[in-house]
C-alpha cells in the first residue's frame, strides 16, 4: 500500500489562512489503512481545525467526507454538485488523490493534509516500512524476492557496499543491510549462484528518470 | 458532581468553576458504582462531569477533542493502574489517545496540562476522588478554555 502521515498541523492551519468554508476529504484506500487520512482522521483533524479558529476567533465551516477512494474518477465524480461550496478541498489522500482532484476541479483550490511516504507494508500496528520504489522493471528474481532499490540506502544492485555490519546498514543501523538478507535468503534457498550474475547497469528510464510515466493497456481500454 | 450523555457536554455545573469532563473506566470507579450519589459527600468536586466507560481503552482521540471543542475547560481519563488493567492494556491505549491530544494542544498553543491520564488503583481508595481534586485544582490555576467567550 502507499503509506503517508498527516503533516504537522501548525503546516496544515498555515496553508488553510483566510480559507473559511473547508471539505476534508478523507480516502478509504491505502490512506484508510495505514491510518493516516480515513473517516477518524478526518473527524480528528475536522475538530483540530475548529479549535484552533475558535481558539482564534475566526469562523470555519467544515465539511467531512469520505470517498472510496480518490485515484479513480467515478468516486471523485460524487464532489461534481457540491465542490463549487467549498473555499478549499483539504485531501487526506496521498499525493495521487490530490493530483487527481486537482486535475478533475480546476476551479476548487485542492490541498494535500498528508505526506505521501512511500510504497511499504504494515510490520505491525503502528510501524510501518518501505518495501518497493515503483522502479519500473524489477529485479526480485534475482534478488530472493528483496528489494536492493528500495531497501540499500545507496540502492546497490551488486551486492553490499563496503559498511555494511553485523547485518545492519551503514547508513541507518536500525534498518537491516538489505544485501546481507539477500546473501542469506539465497544461501537458504540454494541458490547463491545467482550472485554470480552480474547486474549491467540499471536502465533509470522506466523510474521517474523517464518522465511521468503511463500505461495504456489496449486490451482494457473502451 | 454530574453525569453527562454521550456527546452533549453543555456545561451544567456552577460556571465560576472549572468545567471537567471526566472519562472513567468501569473498574476505576467500580469501588464507588455502588454509591455514586454519595460522592459529593465524600470530597469528589461538583464541578467535575463524570462519564463511565467499560475500559478506559475505549476512549477514542475524537471524543476528548470533542469534549474541549464543546466547552470543557479541562478532562482526564481515569483508569487502571498500568498493570492491574482488567483489560490487560485497555489503560495504556488510553494514555496514548490522552498523548496524542496533549500534542495536539502543544501545536496550538493551547496548554496541554488540560488533558490528563490517571492510572489509579482498583482498590476502594481515594484515587478516584483524588484525580478530580487534582484536575480541579490545576484548571482553576490555569482558567478558563482558551475556546470561552470565542
Ligand atoms: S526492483 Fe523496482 S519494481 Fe522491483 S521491488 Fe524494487 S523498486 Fe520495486
Ligand atoms: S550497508 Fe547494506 S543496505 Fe546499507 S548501503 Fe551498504 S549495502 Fe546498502
Amino acid at each position: 500500500m502507499i503509506v503517508g502521515q498527516r503533516k504537522p498541523i501548525q503546516e496544515i492551519i498555515g496553508m488553510l489562512k483566510g480559507i473559511k468554508n473547508i471539505l476534508i476529504l478523507g480516502c478509504g484506500g491505502c490512506a484508510t489503512v495505514c491510518s493516516a487520512g480515513g473517516e477518524k482522521e478526518v473527524e480528528i483533524l475536522a475538530s483540530i481545525i475548529r479549535i484552533d479558529r475558535k481558539k482564534k476567533g475566526g469562523p470555519v465551516e467544515t465539511k467531512e467526507k469520505t470517498l472510496a477512494r480518490q485515484c479513480d474518477t467515478e468516486y471523485l465524480e460524487e464532489l461534481k454538485d457540491e465542490v463549487d461550496k467549498y473555499d478549499a478541498v483539504l485531501s487526506m489522500a496521498c499525493g495521487v488523490g490530490v493530483n487527481f482532484l486537482a486535475d478533475m476541479y480546476p476551479k476548487t483550490i485542492i490541498l494535500p493534509a498528508l505526506n505521501t511516504s512511500f510504497m511499504g507494508v504494515s510490520e505491525e500496528q503502528g510501524v510501518w516500512s518501505e518495501r518497493c520504489a515503483g522502479c519500473g522493471n524489477c529485479v526480485l528474481d534475482k534478488t530472493g524476492g528483496l528489494c536492493p532499490v528500495a531497501r540499500c540506502s545507496k540502492h546497490l544492485l551488486n551486492g553490499p557496499c563496503g559498511g555494511s555490519q553485523n547485518g545492519r546498514c551503514e547508513i541507518n543501523p536500525d534498518i537491516a543491510c538489505v544485501w546481507q538478507l539477500i546473501y542469506d535468503r539465497l544461501k537458504g534457498l540454494n541458490q547463491l549462484e545467482k550472485l554470480q550474475e552480474i547486474f549491467p547497469m540499471k536502465d533509470w528510464s522506466s523510474s521517474l528518470h523517464g518522465g511521468p510515466r503511463k500505461i495504456v493497456r489496449e486490451d482494457l481500454t473502451l | 458532581m454530574n453525569f453527562c450523555s454521550q456527546g452533549n457536554y453543555d456545561n451544567m455545573t456552577n460556571p465560576n468553576e472549572p468545567d471537567i469532563v471526566a472519562f472513567c473506566c468501569h473498574y476505576s470507579a467500580y469501588a464507588w458504582s455502588q454509591d455514586l450519589q454519595n460522592l459529593p459527600r465524600l470530597g469528589f468536586p461538583e464541578n467535575v462531569r463524570l462519564e463511565i466507560l467499560p475500559c478506559s481503552g475505549r476512549i477514542s482521540i475524537i471524543r476528548l477533542l470533542k469534549a474541549f471543542e464543546q466547552g470543557a475547560d479541562g478532562i482526564y481519563v481515569a483508569g487502571c493502574k498500568d498493570d492491574t488493567c482488567h483489560n490487560v492494556r485497555g489503560s495504556r491505549i488510553a494514555k496514548k489517545r490522552v498523548d496524542y491530544v496533549k500534542n495536539v494542544f502543544d501545536q496550538l498553543n493551547i496548554e496541554p496540562e488540560r488533558i490528563e491520564m490517571f492510572m489509579i488503583s482498583r482498590e476502594p481508595n481515594r484515587g478516584f476522588i483524588e484525580a478530580a481534586k487534582e484536575m480541579t485544582m490545576r484548571i482553576k490555576k490555569l482558567g478558563p478554555s482558551p475556546l470561552k467567550g470565542k
